[in-house]
C-alpha cells in the first residue's frame, strides 16, 4: 500500500502537464476542476499511504521509495526518492488537504479572469514541488522542490504582471527567497564535505563524527535558508508586497505551504541542532523577534491581506521559536492549525474583496456581516482561532508553544504572550472594521449602478472551501490535546521522527491547567481591547502610528541602503566595466589582430629580392645557431 | 687505407691561381653591368672550379662541369640573353628597395664570417668509404659509375624522368601563345601578337578536325586549352 | 704549405657569398639566375672536398646529380623567364610584383 507513495507528488505534476499542453483549449472551468481533481486524488493517496503508515509499528514507521539514480558522480550519489514517515506525511496530508480546497475556491475567485487556465497551471506545479520538498529523502531533492516552490511563488505573485506593483513584488520575492538559497547551498556543500553524503540516513548517522563548529554552520545557514523562505528577520520585507498576487496564492503559498516549508526543514534537521544548541538558540530568538515585530506592525495595517501577511510573519516565528526550543512537535502541531485558520482568514478576505470590488482597505468597509454571513462566521471563527481562544486550535497549538517556551525560557515566554495579546487583538481589529461596525461604503441603488456596491457571500464553490477550514480551525486541535497522556495523538505520531532530542518539560496536570488559563486570559485580553477600541470606531490615530504602518521602516531602510547603491553599481558596471573594459577587451582583442595583420603584411612586398633577403637572414641565423652548439 | 695527398708546392700554387679565377670570375658575375659580360665571367669562374675538381680527384666532374655548364648551361643562358634582348644597362646607382643594398651585404660578410669560423671546427669523421674510396686503384670513373649505377640507382632514374620533364616543360612554357586570352595579371605589358605564329602548320588545319582535350595535369592559369591534333609537334596552348 | 680542406671550403664560402650577394642586389632576372649558378658550384666544390677528406666517393656522386638538376633547373627557369618576357619586355625582378599583400 505504500507503494503508491508515487503518485503523490506524481499527480499534481501530471495535472500541470496537462494544462501546459492543453489548458487553453480546456478552458474555463474545466482547468481548474482537472487541477482540483488532480490535487484531491493526491490528497486520497495521501490517506491510503498515511494509513498503511499508520499500520507499521510505531518504532519502524519509515518507508523509503528511489525511483531512480540522478547524480552520479565520483563519490556523491544522489537519488530521486522518497521519504514515507511520520513527518512527511504529516505534511503531505494537510498541503494536499488545503491545496485542494483552495483549488476549488480559486475556480470561483478566478472566474473572470482571462488567464484562467495558466493559473492552475502554475498551481499544479506549486503543489508537486512542495509535495517534492516534504517527501524528499535526501537534501538535494528537498531542495529541487525549494527551489520548485520559490519560482511557482514568482509565477504566481507576478500572475497579473502587466501591474508595475505585481511584478516588482515577484522579483522581490525571488529576489529575497535567492539570499536564503545562497546560504542553503553553502550549507549543502558543508553536509556533503563533512559526511560524504546528502542523503538524510546517511547524514544524521555520520553527524557523530562531525565537529561542533560545522554543525552550528550547518545548522545557522540552513535556517538562513528557512529565513528566506518564511520570511523571519531580516528576510521577510517580500512576504508583504507578495500580497499583490491573487488571494487565493496568498492563502495557499504565503499561509499555509511555501512559507512552512523553512519550518519543515528545521524539524527534519533535528539531529543536527540537537548537537548545535547555539544554533538552534539563534533560530528561537530570531523566531521570538520575528513574532514580536509581526504582530506590532500587523496592529497597524489598513490593508486587510497586508493585515494577514505580517500576522503570517508573525505566526511563523512562533513556529521557528519552537523549534528553535526543540519542541518539534508543537510547531509542527502549530503549523497545521495554523494552516487551516490562516488559509481561511486569507479565502475569507478573498470573498470581502470579491464583494468590495477589489477594495482591499478595511477603513472603506464595516457591517458587512449581515450581507455575507457565511464569510463573516467562518471569518469569526478563524479570529478566535488564531487569537487563541479556547476550545479553539489555535487554542492548543499556541498553548503548547508557549507552553514549551516557559519551560525554555521564561524571557521568550514573555515575548510569546505579548504576541499573542498582540494577535488576538489586530485581528479583531480586522474582524471588526470590516465586518462590524458602521458602513463606510455606498450600496448600489439599482442594478448597473457602478459606484455603489452589492456585497453577497460566494458561490459554494467559494463558500465550501470557507465552511470546511472554519470546521477544521474550530475542531483541528482535538488531534493534540495535552490534558491526558492518552490525548496527544500527534505527538506520538511524531515522536519517533524526533527521537530522544524533544524538547519537552514535563508539567504535570496542574502546570498544563495553569497555562491554559493564563493562554485564554491572554486571549481575552486581546478580544476586549479589540472590541472595546473598534467596536464602534474607525479612525483611531493614536493606535495606528506611522511608524507601524510604515513597517518600523526597515523595508524603506533596505531600499535605501541596500537596493539603491546596488543598482548604481549594476548601472555603473553596465555603463562602465561593461561597455568599455570587458567590450572594449573584446574589441581591442580584435583591433590587435587586425592591426597586427596590417603591420605583418609589409613584409609581403611581392618583390622576390626581398624574400631571399629574408632567407639569407633566416640562413644567417641557422649558422649562428649551429656555430653555438660546434664550438 | 688512407690516400694522403702530399702537400706540394705546385699544388698551392695551382690552387692560388684556380682560387684567383674563381673569385674573379664571381665578382664580375656580379658586378658586371652587361648581363654578356656577366655570362663571360661565370664561364671563367667555371674553368676555375674545374681547375679545383682535379685538384681535388674528380677528374670526371671536372670534365663534366666544362662540358655541361660551362658548355651547355652558360651558352643556352646566353642564346636566352641575345633572344630577348636583355642586354641594357641597368640602373647601378640606387636601389629601388629601401635598405635592400646594405643589409645584403651586411648579410653577406655575416654569413662568410660565421662559415669560416665553422670551417675552423672539427669535422664529423663519418663512414669511410660507404660507396668506394677514392683513392682505390680503380678509375674515377668507374667508381662514380659503379656508385650511380648500384647505390644511387633512384636517384639516378628519378633525374633522368626530371630531364625528360623539364624538357617538356620548356618546351611548353616557351610556346608562343595561340591567341590571346584576357589576361588577369595586373601588368600594364602588352599582350602578345596573337598572330604572330611562328607554327606554320596550325594555319591549314580546319576547325572541324581538331580535337580539343582538356589536360587535367596542366597548368591552366586563366583559361587553357590544348587542342591537339596529330603529332606532339602540334601541340598549342593559350596562355601561359 | 699544405692545402688542406679548409681552403677549399673558405673558397666555396667566398663563392657562395657572392653569388648570395649578387641575388640579392641584382635586378636583371638572367644575372640574378647567374648567381644562382655560382652558389650552385660553390655547393660543389664543398661537397668533392668533402669527398676527397671523407674518401667517399657519395660526394662526388652528389655533385653529379646537382649538375644534371641545375641542367633541368636552368631550362625551366629560362623558359619562365621567356615566358614572362613575352609578357612585359624589359621586366626586372622589381616589376613582378604581383604576390604584394
Amino acid at each position: 500500500m505504500l507503494r503508491v507513495a508515487f503518485l503523490i507528488p506524481l499527480l499534481p505534476l501530471a495535472g500541470f502537464v496537462i494544462l501546459l499542453l492543453s489548458g487553453r483549449k480546456l478552458g474555463n472551468p474545466l482547468a481548474g476542476w482537472l487541477a482540483t481533481i488532480m490535487v484531491a486524488a493526491s490528497f486520497v493517496v495521501t490517506v491510503v499511504v498515511f494509513a498503511g503508515l499508520f499500520r507499521l509499528p510505531a518504532g519502524g514507521r519509515s518507508y523509503t521509495q528511489n525511483w531512480f539514480t540522478w547524480i552520479s558522480a565520483g563519490h556523491l550519489h544522489v537519488n530521486m526518492g522518497l521519504l514515507v514517515d511520520p513527518l512527511s506525511m504529516t505534511m503531505a496530508a494537510f498541503v494536499t488537504g488545503v491545496s485542494a480546497l483552495i483549488h476549488l475556491y480559486s475556480i470561483g475567485y478566478m472566474e473572470h479572469d482571462e488567464d484562467f487556465p495558466k493559473f492552475f497551471l502554475y498551481l499544479n506545479l506549486f503543489v508537486a514541488a512542495m509535495l517534492l520538498l516534504v517527501l524528499a529523502n535526501n537534501f538535494l531533492l528537498l531542495f529541487l522542490g525549494w527551489e520548485g516552490v520559490g519560482v511557482c511563488s514568482y509565477f504566481l505573485i507576478g500572475f497579473w504582471f502587466e501591474r508595475d506593483t505585481a511584478s516588482s513584488a515577484a522579483k522581490k520575492a525571488m529576489i529575497f527567497n535567492r539570499i536564503g538559497d545562497a546560504a542553503f547551498l553553502v550549507a549543502l556543500f558543508l553536509i556533503y564535505e563533512r559526511t560524504g553524503s546528502l542523503d538524510y540516513h546517511t547524514v544524521f548517522s555520520h553527524l557523530g563524527s562531525v565537529g561542533e563548529p560545522s554543525l552550528v554552520a550547518m545548522g545557522v545557514l540552513l535556517f538562513a535558508g528557512a529565513v528566506g523562505k518564511s520570511a523571519q528577520i531580516p528576510l521577510y520585507p517580500w512576504l508583504a508586497d507578495a500580497m499583490e498576487g491573487p488571494t487565493p496564492v496568498s492563502a495557499l503559498i504565503h499561509a499555509a505551504t511555501m512559507v512552512t516549508a523553512g519550518v519543515y526543514l528545521m524539524c527534519r534537521i533535528n539531529p543536527i541542532l540537537y548537537r548545535a544548541p547555539d544554533a538552534a538558540h539563534v533560530i528561537a530568538i530570531i523566531g521570538a523577534v520575528t513574532a514580536l515585530l509581526g504582530a506590532t506592525i500587523a496592529c497597524a495595517q489598513n490593508d486587510i491581506k497586508k493585515i494577514l501577511a505580517y500576522s503570517t510573519i508573525s505566526q511563523l516565528g512562533y513556529m521557528f521559536l519552537a523549534a528553535g526550543i526543540g519542541a518539534y512537535d508543537a510547531a509542527i502541531f502549530l503549523m497545521l492549525t495554523h494552516a487551516f485558520y490562516k488559509a481561511l482568514l486569507f479565502l475569507g478576505a478573498g470573498s470581502v474583496i470579491h464583494a468590495m470590488n477589489d477594495d482591499q482597505d478595511v477603513k472603506t468597509m464595516g457591517a458587512l456581516a449581515r450581507l455575507m454571513p457565511i464569510t463573516a462566521v467562518t471569518f469569526f471563527i478563524g479570529w478566535l482561532s488564531i487569537g487563541g481562544l479556547p476550545v479553539f486550535s489555535g487554542f492548543w497549538s499556541k498553548g503548547d508553544v508557549l507552553l514549551n517556551g516557559y519551560g525554555f525560557s521564561p524571557a521568550l515566554w514573555v515575548v510569546g504572550a505579548l504576541t499573542a495579546v498582540l494577535t488576538a487583538y489586530y485581528l479583531g481589529r480586522a474582524y471588526l472594521l470590516v465586518f462590524r461596525g458602521q458602513q463606510r461604503w455606498v450600496e448600489a441603488r439599482k442594478p448597473g449602478d457602478r459606484a455603489g456596491l452589492k456585497p453577497h457571500d460566494p458561490s459554494w464553490v467559494m463558500s465550501v472551501p470557507l465552511i470546511v477550514l472554519g470546521a477544521l480551525s474550530a475542531v483541528g486541535g482535538l488531534i493534540n490535546l495535552p490534558i491526558h497522556p492518552d490525548l496527544d495523538f500527534l505527538d506520538r505520531w511524531l515522536s519517533p521522527v524526533f527521537a530522544s532530542r524533544l524538547f519537552q518539560h514535563h508539567w504535570g496536570l496542574g502546570g498544563v491547567w495553569t497555562f491554559a488559563l493564563i493562554d485564554a486570559a491572554l486571549a481575552l485580553l486581546g478580544v476586549a481591547l479589540a472590541v472595546a477600541l473598534w467596536g464602534h470606531a474607525s479612525e483611531r490615530p493614536a493606535f495606528e502610528p506611522v511608524v507601524l504602518q510604515r513597517a518600523w521602516y526597515i523595508d524603506w531602510a533596505y531600499d535605501r541602503f541596500i537596493a539603491r547603491p546596488s543598482t548604481e553599481v549594476a548601472i555603473e558596471t553596465s555603463s562602465v566595466v561593461e561597455a568599455k573594459g570587458i567590450d572594449g577587451a573584446v574589441n581591442g582583442f580584435a583591433w590587435l589582430v587586425r592591426s597586427t595583420a596590417r603591420h605583418l603584411r609589409k613584409v609581403q612586398t611581392g618583390y622576390v629580392r626581398n624574400y631571399a633577403l629574408g632567407l639569407a637572414g633566416g640562413l644567417v641565423l641557422v649558422l649562428a645557431y649551429v656555430l653555438t652548439r660546434a664550438s | 687505407m688512407t690516400h694522403v695527398l702530399a702537400a706540394t708546392i705546385p699544388d698551392a700554387i695551382t690552387f692560388v691561381m684556380a682560387a684567383a679565377i674563381c673569385v674573379v670570375g664571381a665578382l664580375g658575375v656580379v658586378l658586371a653591368r652587361n648581363p654578356v659580360h656577366s655570362a663571360l665571367m661565370l664561364v671563367m669562374t667555371l674553368f676555375g672550379v674545374a681547375v679545383l675538381f682535379v685538384e681535388e680527384d674528380a677528374q670526371f666532374l671536372a670534365a663534366v662541369q666544362v662540358i655541361v655548364y660551362a658548355g651547355a648551361i652558360v651558352v643556352l643562358f646566353l642564346f636566352v640573353i641575345m633572344l630577348l634582348g636583355v642586354d641594357q644597362k641597368e640602373v647601378f646607382q640606387r636601389d629601388p628597395l629601401p635598405a635592400q643594398r646594405p643589409v645584403a651585404i651586411a648579410l653577406g660578410i655575416l654569413g662568410l664570417v660565421e662559415v669560416l669560423v665553422l670551417a675552423r671546427g672539427r669535422w664529423p669523421s663519418g663512414a669511410r668509404s660507404v660507396s668506394g674510396a677514392i683513392g682505390s686503384p680503380a678509375s674515377n670513373v668507374s667508381l662514380i659509375g659503379r656508385s650511380i649505377f648500384t647505390t644511387y640507382l633512384l636517384a639516378f632514374e628519378v633525374t633522368s624522368a626530371l630531364l625528360a620533364v623539364a624538357v617538356v616543360g620548356a618546351v611548353v612554357l616557351a610556346r608562343r601563345p595561340r591567341h590571346s586570352v584576357g589576361g588577369n595579371e595586373d601588368s600594364t605589358g602588352p599582350v602578345a601578337e596573337p598572330d604572330d605564329d611562328l607554327g606554320g602548320p596550325d594555319d591549314t588545319e580546319p576547325e572541324g578536325v581538331e580535337e580539343t582535350i582538356v589536360g587535367s595535369g596542366t597548368p591552366r592559369g586563366e583559361s587553357g586549352d590544348i587542342k591537339t591534333s596529330g603529332s606532339l609537334a602540334d601541340v598549342e596552348v593559350t596562355g601561359p | 704549405m699544405s692545402v688542406s680542406a679548409t681552403w677549399y671550403l673558405t673558397l666555396a664560402a667566398v663563392l657562395f657569398t657572392i653569388g648570395a650577394v649578387g641575388l640579392l642586389v641584382r635586378r636583371n632576372v638572367l644575372v640574378m639566375f647567374m648567381c644562382v649558378e655560382l652558389m650552385l658550384n660553390a655547393a660543389n666544390l664543398t661537397f668533392v672536398t668533402f669527398a676527397r677528406r671523407l674518401n667517399d666517393i657519395a660526394g662526388q656522386t652528389a655533385v653529379f646529380f646537382v649538375l644534371v638538376v641545375a641542367a633541368a633547373e636552368v631550362v625551366v627557369g629560362l623558359g619562365i623567364i621567356v615566358s614572362i618576357y613575352r609578357r612585359r619586355p624589359g621586366a626586372t625582378a622589381d616589376d613582378l610584383h604581383g604576390l604584394k599583400g
